[in-house]
């Protein structure tokens, strides 16, 4: 309607402008006369109330941190705890020179150096009547020293505080993970309020993923300050009249975990040092029962406060003792595949249990001389499905990838969890890769590398090219080989416990579909020819089976390393270790009812067989109750 | 029609003095604006000195932000007002621009993203302050008043891309001045007023979406804390209980410059910033904040006397939408800090210590005052 009316009238339009200027004045002075009313109300009404209770703001809160939720295994076992010790606590507004304080703390060797500029940054952003922790645990010679000095450092004293510790640390750090000192960017996700009296947070773990369980809810209590702000005794009158607020903190939630701490102390001690990875699942529930990475680190030294020096050694440590590589670590499968895909195989049709195909140790596709080699140079000879599995015949699955196709293949072993996260109840875990044509094609940016080649599908029947999965995925495939096609989230919390009440809440179960495999004579002859490779005439694992006193399945893996780093320095040794073969083996026991699958990685292990299956043997006979050894 | 005869007064005549008198007219300033601003500014570092216990290192770098400010007030004053115009789109698209600029690569600064490095670190959100309401003149000027719905709908699109843009980052406090900036453009262009009291009707379920939906749990907190302070007493409740003390406790005529407990005990938090009010109100008493909210009302009613005296509507709209939007800033940080809304995290306008909206400020008054010197140059 206005476009029928587009000559502009200046006048009215300047009237119009007016009116609303006037309008807005009008309504500007009302809002205004709220804000003058009310300061009328607090500054000359209520004004002896305010100027009383500002002549007594003497009461201030303090911030009462709450007790962390302590973590069990499955034993109930601890395996994080809270313990006393003295902390060195620095409170800005009380401290005069701020630099020159710290400067000669660090003179005492009280404080690192490099630990300066992170305590200048916490001290100048919190609230300044907020302690600051300088150093966690002091020694008793440091307090002694300490002590001593106080006189010349106003505003720095000595408080007990629980710290956290881990009585199993080295066995456990990287599935528990461990708490450190609270940073400001700690503080940015965190909850200011909950945390006004806390120190340390998870950092990694189950530390990490379960921060808003084990922390609780902050308390607080109101102190008597004088007029600098220094907390004096309170009059007695004030506490028996109860002016003197005080409100209890709400402990951390303990968690009990589904590991069992002998099997992380089995897995640790068998990996020997190694570079490596364990895990343990219980196939009828996914219940987590050993998570180690080895080499490990001591988390009782975070939750402590490291120095910068010694956190830069654990970084850049050529061994990564950091790294989880349970959940971070992707390794070529190799033939640990080699059941799953049979299954697919026979489901799909692509082979049956009787066929042979003889192995001359090569394979080569049709119309093409490039040979697909076997492990074993002179070659198995005639082979049926299971001596395949059971010995572990690389050209019996070459030759059968090619009826099965990637694309079949990727849809099997995706049903076994493979090339996605497992949705463990852990933070950082990885996804492998489970390659298919349509992956290639998003995954390359050139059309001539996003082309599946046929030669690409033969070396993935071996769980080689492109194919990587986290120990933690393979530990949870062989679960479901265990279980025969049911699957399970994989979990570490089993239960969680009001630590006030003791109430138990237990978490259950939470089960996925199951693997479209529904022919029960399929699983019965794979796990038997599994069960072959450790307790057979010719199974590349027989060693490792024998004596043993119950049923187990098993498959060895070997996966190739092909480069090394550019940046790493040539130390013929070295360099030469580091070129090995990584050792895979994965194994369920016993046959009849599964009770537990395992996954073993050895970084460079050269031969899963000899090296990673009698580590899978161990764990299994320590969970089974038939271990030789005493722990 | 009182301050006009001052300038003329300043202006045309006192003969002896030709060639100052002519320099000072050439400068496109508003003496009576120039003269209120300063005031508020200097009553500013008068209260900021005690705000910041004497810390001289502090306060003389919010001195050389106020010459910066200033500066930015003079240098935004010599464009003439067509100019503007002109330029008007362009500013609002790279604001636009730089505002997705923060989304995809901004610093995170205290746990917001606002910040974007372009060799000097700077909120494109402040850009945003003036190009919004200019951006919304720009639109309306050249067409028929009152606006149609249709126009409404459109300039509401300018108003709410960059508002969105800015409440993602999180700042909700900007994100809210901002969107003012635009709506006041929007009356002031005479949108009628049965249609704004359905707005406001209509903003009521609004208002229930964006408390299910799109605020995070520290501002829900801020409200509920403003309606029960005690129920937070370590947070956010903290400060206006210790806020609330220290204005009732300054009465009438205040414990005395750089004499307030609850200030210099450190019992009131953010007091350079957010809650310097509370500062001036404890140390100066209702004298003393009363006294520079009358200086707020004479920089307020001077801007609007500009925007009326505005020659044609695109100035009219700009100089309104800024004089109105200095006095939603003046009076969300007063409410806020006596406790009558929740607590946002805007400054008190020239007085907050803090440089970036300080100058938007100035040069959003240097505007106003080209827009008025400009007028008076026109041949008739």
């Amino acid at each position: 309607m206005d476009l029928l009316s587009p000559i502009k009238d200046h006048h009215s339009e300047k009237r119009l402008f007016i009116s609303r200027v006037i309008l807005s004045v009008v309504v500007g002075m009302v809002l205004l006369g709220t804000v003058v009313a009310r300061l009328v109300q607090l500054q000359v009404v209520e004004h002896e109330v305010f100027a009383e209770k500002s002549a007594g703001n003497r009461v201030r809160i303090e911030a009462l941190a709450p007790n962390r939720g302590l973590i069990f295994d499955r034993r109930g076992r601890v395996l994080a705890q809270n313990l006393p010790a003295y902390q060195l606590e620095l409170i800005p507004e009380q401290v005069p020179d701020l630099t020159d304080t710290l400067r000669r703390l660090a003179g005492l060797g009280l404080i690192d150096k490099e630990d300066i500029p992170r305590i200048t940054d916490l001290s100048n952003e919190g609230l300044r009547f907020k302690p600051v922790t300088l150093r966690f645990n002091l020694s008793e010679d440091e307090i002694a020293n300490f002590a001593i000095q106080r006189p010349r450092f106003p505003g720095v004293d000595l408080q007990p505080r629980l710290v956290r510790h881990y009585p199993n640390g080295l066995d456990v750090a990287h599935v528990i993970g461990y708490v450190g000192a609270l940073s400001s960017s700690d503080m940015e996700r965190l909850d200011r309020t909950e945390y006004a009296g806390t120190s340390h947070t998870g950092k990694t773990g189950v530390e990490y993923q379960n921060e808003s369980l084990l922390h609780g809810g902050a308390g607080y209590q109101q102190v008597v300050t004088n007029a600098r702000g220094r907390q004096v005794p309170a009059d007695p009158s004030d506490l028996a009249q109860s002016t003197l607020q005080r409100v209890a903190p709400r402990p951390g939630t303990n968690l009990h975990l589904s590991l069992d701490l002998d099997l992380q102390i089995v897995a640790t001690q068998s990996l020997a040092g190694r570079r490596g990875s364990v895990v343990a699942i219980d196939p009828n529930n996914g219940e987590v029962l050993a998570l180690v990475s080895t080499p490990s680190f001591d988390p009782n030294v975070f939750a402590l406060g490291m120095t910068r020096s010694d956190f830069n050694e654990l970084q850049y440590n050529l061994d990564r003792p950091l790294f989880n590589r349970a959940v971070r670590g992707t390794y070529p499968p190799g033939s640990t595949i080699k059941p799953m895909l049979s299954l697919a195989a026979l489901e799909v049709g692509a082979t049956n249990l009787t066929r042979k195909t003889y192995c001359p140790g090569y394979y080569s596709l049709p119309g093409s001389t490039h040979r697909y080699r076997d492990w074993k140079p002179q070659g198995h000879g005639e082979m049926d499905l299971h001596d395949a599995i059971e010995q572990s015949c690389d050209v019996y699955f070459y030759e059968i990838s090619r009826q099965i196709g990637i694309d079949r293949m990727h849809f099997y072993l995706d049903q076994f969890g493979l090339g996605q996260l497992t949705g463990i109840d852990m933070v950082g875990e990885k996804a492998g890769l489970l390659p298919s044509r349509a992956w290639k094609r998003g995954a390359f940016r050139e059309p001539a590398d996003q082309t599946w080649f046929p030669g690409e599908t033969v070396i993935a029947s071996i769980g080689q090219g492109y194919m990587t999965a986290t120990p933690l995925q393979l530990a949870n495939a062989t679960a479901t080989l265990a279980a025969r096609g049911a699957r399970f989230v994989p979990r570490l919390v089993a239960a969680t416990e009001d630590p006030i009440s003791g109430e138990r809440t237990i978490r259950s179960p939470r089960r996925l579909s199951d693997v479209q495999i529904d022919n029960e004579f399929y699983w019965d002859s794979i796990i038997a020819a599994m069960n072959g490779v450790m307790q057979g005439e010719a199974g590349t694992a027989r060693a490792v089976g024998r004596g043993a006193p119950y049923s187990m399945a098993g498959k060895s893996g070997t996966a190739q390393v092909f480069t090394v780093a550019q940046d790493e320095t040539y130390d013929e040794e070295e360099v030469e270790e580091r070129l090995r073969d990584h050792a895979l083996f994965i194994a369920f026991a016993p046959l009849e009812e599964p009770q537990i699958a395992v996954a073993v990685v050895v970084e460079n292990g050269s031969s899963g067989s000899r090296v990673a299956a009698p580590i899978a043997r161990a764990v299994m006979d320590r969970y089974l109750g038939h271990a030789t050894d005493a722990l | 029609m009182r301050f006009s005869d001052t300038t003329r007064l300043l202006t045309s005549k006192v003969e002896p003095l030709g060639d100052m008198t002519r320099l000072l007219r050439r400068a496109h300033l508003d003496y009576p604006l120039l003269g209120g601003l300063l005031l508020i500014c200097g009553f500013g570092l008068f209260v900021l000195y005690s705000a910041v216990s004497e810390n001289m290192d502090l306060w003389l770098q919010q001195c050389v932000r106020l010459a910066a400010a200033i500066a930015a007030l003079f240098i935004a004053a010599q464009f003439p007002p067509d100019v503007m115009r002109r330029w008007t789109p362009w500013a609002y698209l790279l604001g636009l621009a730089l505002l997705g600029l923060v989304l995809l690569l901004g610093d995170v600064g205290q746990g917001a993203q606002r910040w974007l490095d372009l060799g000097i670190r700077f909120q494109p959100s402040e850009i945003m302050k003036l190009a919004v309401p200019m951006m919304a003149a720009w639109y309306l000027h050249d067409r028929p008043f009152p606006p149609g719905l249709g126009h409404i709908l459109f300039v509401a699109v300018i108003i709410l891309v960059p508002t969105a843009l800015i409440a993602v980052q999180p700042d909700l406090g900007t994100a809210l001045l901002i969107a003012a900036a635009g709506i006041l453009v929007i009356i002031l262009a005479g949108m009628s007023i049965r249609l704004i009291l359905l707005l406001f009707l209509m903003s009521i379920p609004g208002a229930l979406v964006m408390w299910n939906f799109v605020m995070q749990d520290y501002q829900k907190q801020r409200v509920l804390t403003l309606l029960d302070p005690d129920s937070d007493p370590l947070g956010a409740g903290y400060n206006i209980i210790q806020s609330k003390i220290a204005i009732g406790s300054g009465g009438l005529f205040g414990k005395g410059w750089t004499n307030g407990s609850q200030a210099q005990l450190e019992f009131l938090p953010e007091r350079d910033t957010d809650f310097i009010f509370a500062v001036m109100a404890e140390e100066l008493g209702l004298l003393g904040v009363l006294s520079l909210l009358g200086l707020y009302i004479f920089v307020v009613g001077r801007g609007l006397f500009i925007a009326i005296q505005a020659r044609d509507s695109y100035t009219r709209l700009v100089a309104g939408s800024i004089s109105l939007t200095f006095f939603v800033y003046v009076f969300v940080n007063t409410a806020m800090v006596t406790g009558l809304v929740p607590v946002v995290g805007i400054p008190l306008p020239l007085v907050s210590f803090g440089g970036t909206s300080m100058v938007t400020l100035m040069a959003g008054f240097g505007i106003l005052m080209s827009i008025h010197t400009h007028r008076k140059l026109l041949p008739h």
